[in-house]
Formats: structure tokens, C-alpha cells, sequence
């Protein structure tokens, strides 16, 4: 932490007030208490993406549990109320616990120091924001040690079965209502740093394309996770204090709650997506080392997918009971969301286009997001048609499709992403052969676990359900086997990274030479604690 | 400078901070919002009351009507005193179903209905029906409540048997206070 390159001329610029005063050895605290009271970035990113790993492997045993009464039809190795509580947690954790943190762990990371700023605009509220997120993991774990276990309602919450539950469903709803607010506070840091702490120079539209993305998932997450936290509100009031939003006998309506659910839930998968898509958008030009096609266009369809993800909520409830006229629109506006996203993969496959292509790690990662997430965009074309989602809806097809934009989407992008940065974060590089091997691994099992769900779900394997017709036995077993080989090779995962930070290569400044946002030209491998306190003028 | 950037930062914080108090009452907004949209539209008409209209009956039809009664966690005995009656489309018909409250404690419940098939719901007309509002029983009290419906002529051939379901609910909180 010694050689600190841009520390020498202070400037008044600091966004956040940290103990040290002004002297010149500003490391952190040692030992446990570093981690507990930091309001660094860099210290804060690492958390969030070591918690998002631990939250991904509780989450990862849950679907192993879930593959292995799977694995044969008939009833083996759970009973029905604990394979439900399986699914809803494994939902839950992974998209609360494990997905969305891991963005924010690069937020954090990366951010500042791709836009020349010393550190996020609340540092302090940052380390708030990180820490609320142990407790409501906490909450959801515990919940399945409470009488009647973890809710088994689905990650959906659903009413009326939410209303029924037992006490673990309280449980559940307050970490939904943490969980909520440490997302809302770190969009707003994320917003006030993006808007307000740029380096001078650093134009919106020179900004790169992850700040973009963030930029803009920040926005969808204060505009949508409210609404999910009024939802479980009216849930929590209908279950304890006599308010009757969703209980039909007091004059409510269940259907009610699926409308305020998805008009969260929509912008959810967007806020989900994006942040990927931002880290695809700086792999793939450094690994092509040609600029990105069609910056601009890739701005603007990001901003429109975020608009349109507002306006096709209704798609995931086509069998309510909805007039011919509503289902028509909500068919329509979805449908439009492919024009946007095909943008999106065009200017992908176009910055490729004649570029001198490498495969490194990163890249492979971003090639597999690129084939992966396209399919599962197009099964998601397939499931807007209202004719076909009423024959597939609730079968396995849909399980199939939002495994692939959210494992071959968001966690492809997540491994691109680690791989990409990791040598910057930890001045170490990882092993080249055994990234590799991780990625053939991941990309093979996993296409193992849910392509055949396709198959499952056209064949009508309903969803949720934990015997089957012994009909779907063979595509089972080898969804179930591919689920036992895909955890595996998340074991490499951790084996690679914990030898990368311990006993790397020494990496160089920028080791990818087609990379060129300030992280790797203005700052050294690794970046010191502190960075930018006297910010890079851009031109 | 440092201190404007402070000031900065703070005005957006505070402005983002409302944006998202005011989209968690946009969530409670919606429940008003749906309900508007749902009388507007017509579309949870199962619940309302039909008007009578003058209707030609269609005696080349008959249409049987199944009724069915449940009560959903209520200290209730709740049935129709016929299980089936036969109906031509068109004509005005009552039945009646007797509810008695086994509990020493006034409860307040309310009907929901629901048929079978699903979408003959919007066929049977109900011009009055205990399920329109709360139903208020004193300790051990007996009631016998009507049901008056027109079947639709409109009714597609097909269908020639129409299930018809009530369910209770407790209305919680209410303590049979109405």
C-alpha cells in the first residue's frame, strides 16, 4: 500500500471524510475490524462479492437438494413442504443474496475508478448498505428453523398462500424489506457518484458502457424495489392487523398482489440483466481490441429496455383471467423488447466483426453469455405469445428460459466479469488453463441442467412440483446430473480465485490489451487503497 | 469546492430518497387504481349485480344448475336446500341456501363465487345474491339467504351444465361486527 502514485497533492475534492487525516500511509485498519468499519470502495466490493459467492453456494446446495429428489420420479429424499421451501429459498437467495450482490460488488470495485472518482459519494452509507445484507440473509436462513419451516410459496410470494404461512413467512417478508433497503440506498450512492463525482472531462457519453448500465439499474432498483416492499407490507398487514388487500372475503383480490408483485418484479429481471450486459460491454471490445460498436445506441437501448421493462408486467400472469385486449398488449409491448436487446447483440457481434480476436477466459465467458442469453431471449419470445405461455405456463420451458437469461445471462457475465478484473483487483493473475477448464465445465453442465428442460416443459412437466410422471424420468436424470456437475465445477471456481490471491503471477498494469478505461491506463496493478484523490482530467 | 460537491450530493440523495418513499405509496396506490379499472372494465363481474333485463326465454334449452357450498375455516354450516335445479336461459330463478353460525360468538363472513367451467361465470346473472355483501350471524343464528340469476341466452351451446360454487370466508378483524 506504500507506492501511492496519486496521493501526493491533496486535493479538496475527497467525497468522504475518513479518520486519517491527510497523512501519507492511509492503510485500513488490520484485522477483523477493517472489514466491520470500512467505508472504503475497493474494501466494500469485496465484501459484497464474497457474500454474493457464499449466499451463490447456499443457494447452489439448495438446487442440488432440488435435482436430487428429482432425480427420480416418486417421492426419495425430502417431503413435499420441504422441496417447496427448497424452491422459494433457492429463488429468493439467488436473486436477492447472490445475483444482485455480485453487481453491486462491482459497482463498488469498479465505478470510482472507472470515472475518476476518489470513492463512492457516501462512504459511510455504503458500508451501511453492505451490512444490512449479512442480517437479511441471516433472516431468510433462519426461517428454516421456525415452526412450519421457510415459506413454500415460491420466490413470488404469492397470496393467498403467503397469507397462510407460518411465522418463517414473517421472517422472509422483513429480509425482503432489508434486503429492499440496502438496494435502494446503494442505487442512490451509485446514482449521486455517477451524476456528481466525475473526473473533469468524463462526459455522460464517454462514461463506459458498465457505469452506463449501472447508471441505469440504479434507477429502475428506486423506482421498483418500493413497490416490492409495499407488497410484502400489504402481506404482512393481511397476515397480522385485519387488512384485507388480498383475502377475498374482506372485499381483496389475490390477482392484485401479482400486479404490484410484477410491476417490481419486471424491472427486477432488467435490474438483474443489465449490470451484465455492462460487463460484456467492456470484455468483448478488449478482447476484440477494437472499440465498442455503436456506443451511443447501446446507451439509448439500454435506457429503453429499462422504460419498456415497466410496461410488461402483466406477461407473467397471461392465465389470471385477463380481457383478450389486455393480454394483446402486454403481448405487443413485450415483444418490443427484443428490438432493443437485438441492438444490443448485434453491436456485440459487430464489435467482434473483423477485430483481432483472443479467448482468454473473460472472453469465453462473454461468448458463452452472448450464445446462452440470446436463447433463452429467444424462448422468452416464445412464452410472450399468449396462446403458447398458456400451454407452457408454470411447465418446465419457463424454468428452462429464465435459467438462461439469469445462469447463461447474469452469473456468465458475473464469472466473465471476476475473471476480467481479477488480475486489477488482486495484482495477481489467475491460471489460464483452469479458467478455462471452469468455463467448458460451467457451459457444459449447465446446458446439461436446462436445455432438456425445454424438452421437459413442451412434454407439459409442470413446475414447482417435486414427484413426476415416469415419462420425464431420462431428461431428469440428466438435468439432475448436470446440476451435480455444475456445483462441482463452482468448487474450481473457488479453488482458482483463493490460489490466484495467494500464489498468482504477478500481473502487469493491463494485462488485456485491448482494455482502456482508466482503471488499466492511469492506475497500477493492484490499484492502491486510495485512487484519484486528485482526479484525471479527461480529453 | 469539496463543500459544494457535499451540498451536491446531499440535494440529489434527498431527491432520490423521496422518489422512492413516493413509489413505495404508489404500491398502495394501486389498490384503488385496479379496483377503479376492474368496475370501469367490467372485468370481475362475478362479484356484481346484473340488471334484470327483458329477455326472451329460450325453452329450447335447458341449462342444469349444480350447487355447491363450502365454508372456508368458519364455524358455519352452510348449504343449498336443493343440490340441482334444471333452467332455461332467460328465465328468472331462486334458490336458497340456509346458513347456520355454530359458534357462541357473533361472525362476520363473506361469499365468493366461483363456477364451473370457469367462463360461464360471466353467463350467470345475478340480479340479487347474499355473496353481494357482508354477512353478519349472531350466536346460533339460522338465515336463509337468496339467490336470484337469469342464465344469459347468450350462453354457448356447448355448455350444458353450470357449477356453481360459494365459499365463505371469516372476514378477519371484524369480530361479527359487520
Amino acid at each position: 500500500m506504500s507506492a501511492v502514485v496519486h496521493d501526493h497533492d491533496h486535493p479538496h475534492g475527497h467525497g468522504h471524510d475518513h479518520a486519517h487525516g491527510h497523512d501519507h500511509h492511509h492503510g485500513p485498519y488490520g484485522g477483523v475490524m477493517r472489514w466491520i468499519t470500512t467505508t472504503n470502495h475497493k474494501d466494500i466490493g469485496t465484501l459484497y462479492l464474497w457474500f454474493s459467492f457464499i449466499m451463490f453456494s447456499i443457494g447452489g446446495l439448495m438446487a442440488v437438494g432440488i435435482r436430487l429428489e428429482l432425480f427420480s420420479p416418486g417421492l426419495q429424499v425430502m417431503d413435499p413442504d420441504f422441496f417447496n421451501q427448497l424452491t422459494t429459498m433457492h429463488g429468493l437467495i439467488m436473486v436477492f443474496g447472490a445475483i444482485m450482490p455480485v453487481f453491486v460488488g462491482f459497482a463498488n470495485w469498479q465505478i470510482p475508478m472507472m470515472i475518476g472518482a476518489p470513492d463512492m459519494a457516501f462512504a459511510r452509507l455504503n458500508n451501511w448498505s453492505f451490512w444490512l445484507l449479512p442480517f437479511a440473509a441471516a433472516l431468510l436462513v433462519l426461517s428454516f428453523f421456525m415452526p412450519g419451516g421457510a415459506p413454500g410459496v415460491g420466490w413470488t410470494l404469492y397470496a393467498p398462500l403467503t397469507v397462510q404461512m407460518g411465522i418463517g413467512m414473517d421472517l422472509t417478508i422483513f429480509a425482503v424489506h432489508i434486503l429492499g433497503m440496502s438496494s435502494i440506498l446503494g442505487s442512490i450512492n451509485i446514482i449521486t457518484t455517477i451524476l456528481n463525482m466525475r473526473a473533469p472531462g468524463m462526459t455522460l457519453m464517454k462514461m463506459p458502457l458498465f457505469v452506463w448500465t449501472w447508471l441505469i439499474t440504479a434507477y429502475l432498483l428506486v423506482a421498483a424495489m418500493p413497490v416490492l416492499a409495499g407488497a410484502v407490507t400489504m402481506t404482512l398487514t393481511d397476515r397480522h392487523f385485519g387488512t384485507t388487500f388480498f383475502n377475498a372475503a374482506g372485499g381483496g383480490d389475490p390477482v392484485l398482489y401479482q400486479h404490484i408483485f410484477w410491476f417490481f418484479g419486471h424491472p427486477e429481471v432488467y435490474i438483474i440483466a443489465l449490470p451484465g450486459f455492462g460487463v460484456i460491454s467492456q470484455v468483448i471490445p478488449a478482447f476484440s481490441r477494437k472499440p465498442l460498436f455503436g456506443y451511443a445506441s447501446m446507451v439509448y437501448a439500454t435506457a429503453a429496455i429499462a422504460i419498456i421493462s415497466f410496461i410488461v408486467w402483466a406477461h407473467h400472469m397471461y392465465t389470471v383471467g385477463m380481457p383478450v385486449t389486455g393480454q394483446l398488449f402486454f403481448m405487443y409491448a413485450t415483444m418490443l423488447v427484443a428490438v432493443p436487446t437485438g441492438v444490443k447483440v448485434f453491436n456485440w457481434v459487430a464489435t467482434m466483426w473483423k477485430g483481432s480476436l483472443t479467448f482468454e477466459t473473460p472472453m469465453l465467458f462473454a461468448l458463452g453469455f452472448l450464445f446462452m442469453f440470446t436463447l433463452g431471449g429467444f424462448t422468452g419470445l416464445v412464452l410472450a405469445i399468449v396462446p403458447i405461455d398458456i400451454q407452457m405456463h408454470d411447465t418446465y420451458y419457463v424454468v428452462a428460459h429464465f435459467h438462461y437469461v439469469m445462469v447463461a445471462g447474469a452469473l456468465f457475465a458475473a464469472f466473465a466479469g471476476v475473471y476480467f478484473w481479477l488480475p486489477k483487483w488482486t495484482g495477481r493473475m489467475y491460471n489460464e488453463t483452469l479458467g478455462q477448464i471452469h468455463f467448458w465445465l460451467t457451459l457444459i453442465f449447465f446446458n446439461m441442467i436446462f436445455f432438456v428442460q425445454h424438452f421437459l416443459g413442451m412434454a407439459g412437466m409442470p413446475r414447482r412440483i417435486p414427484d413426476y410422471h415416469p415419462m420425464f424420468e431420462l431428461w431428469n436424470k440428466i438435468s439432475s446430473l448436470g446440476a451435480f456437475g455444475m456445483g462441482l465445477a463452482q468448487l474450481l471456481f473457488l479453488y482458482i480465485v483463493v490460489k490466484t490471491i495467494r500464489s498468482g503471477e504477478p500481473a502487469p498494469q493491463r494485462p488485456w490489451e485491448g482494455a482502456d478505461s482508466l482503471e488499466w491506463t492511469h492506475l497500477p496493478t493492484p490499484p492502491p487503497y486510495h485512487t484519484f484523490e486528485t482526479q484525471p482530467v479527461i480529453k | 469546492m469539496a463543500t459544494n460537491l457535499k451540498t451536491e450530493n446531499r440535494r440529489l440523495s434527498r431527491r432520490l430518497t423521496i422518489v422512492a418513499i413516493g413509489m413505495f405509496g404508489f404500491a398502495f396506490a394501486l389498490v384503488p387504481f385496479y379496483n377503479q379499472i376492474c368496475a370501469a372494465l367490467g372485468i370481475n363481474s362475478i362479484e356484481q349485480a346484473a340488471e334484470a333485463v327483458n329477455t326472451q326465454v329460450d325453452t329450447s334449452r335447458t341449462v342444469t344448475i349444480e350447487l355447491d357450498s363450502n365454508a372456508h375455516n368458519l364455524p358455519w354450516r352452510f348449504k343449498p336446500l336443493v343440490a340441482e335445479l334444471k333452467v332455461h336461459p332467460g328465465e328468472l330463478a331462486m334458490v336458497e341456501y340456509e346458513i347456520v353460525n355454530v359458534r357462541e360468538a357473533p361472525v362476520t363472513g363473506q361469499a365468493v363465487p366461483s363456477y364451473g367451467p370457469q367462463n360461464a361465470g360471466e353467463y350467470f346473472k345475478k340480479i340479487e345474491c347474499f355473496c353481494f355483501t357482508h354477512q353478519t350471524l349472531a350466536p346460533g343464528e339460522t338465515r336463509r339467504m337468496p339467490v336470484v340469476f337469469v342464465v344469459d341466452p347468450k350462453l354457448p351451446k356447448h355448455v350444458n351444465t353450470i357449477a356453481v360454487s360459494y365459499t365463505f370466508f371469516e372476514v378477519a378483524g371484524r369480530g361479527g361486527k359487520g
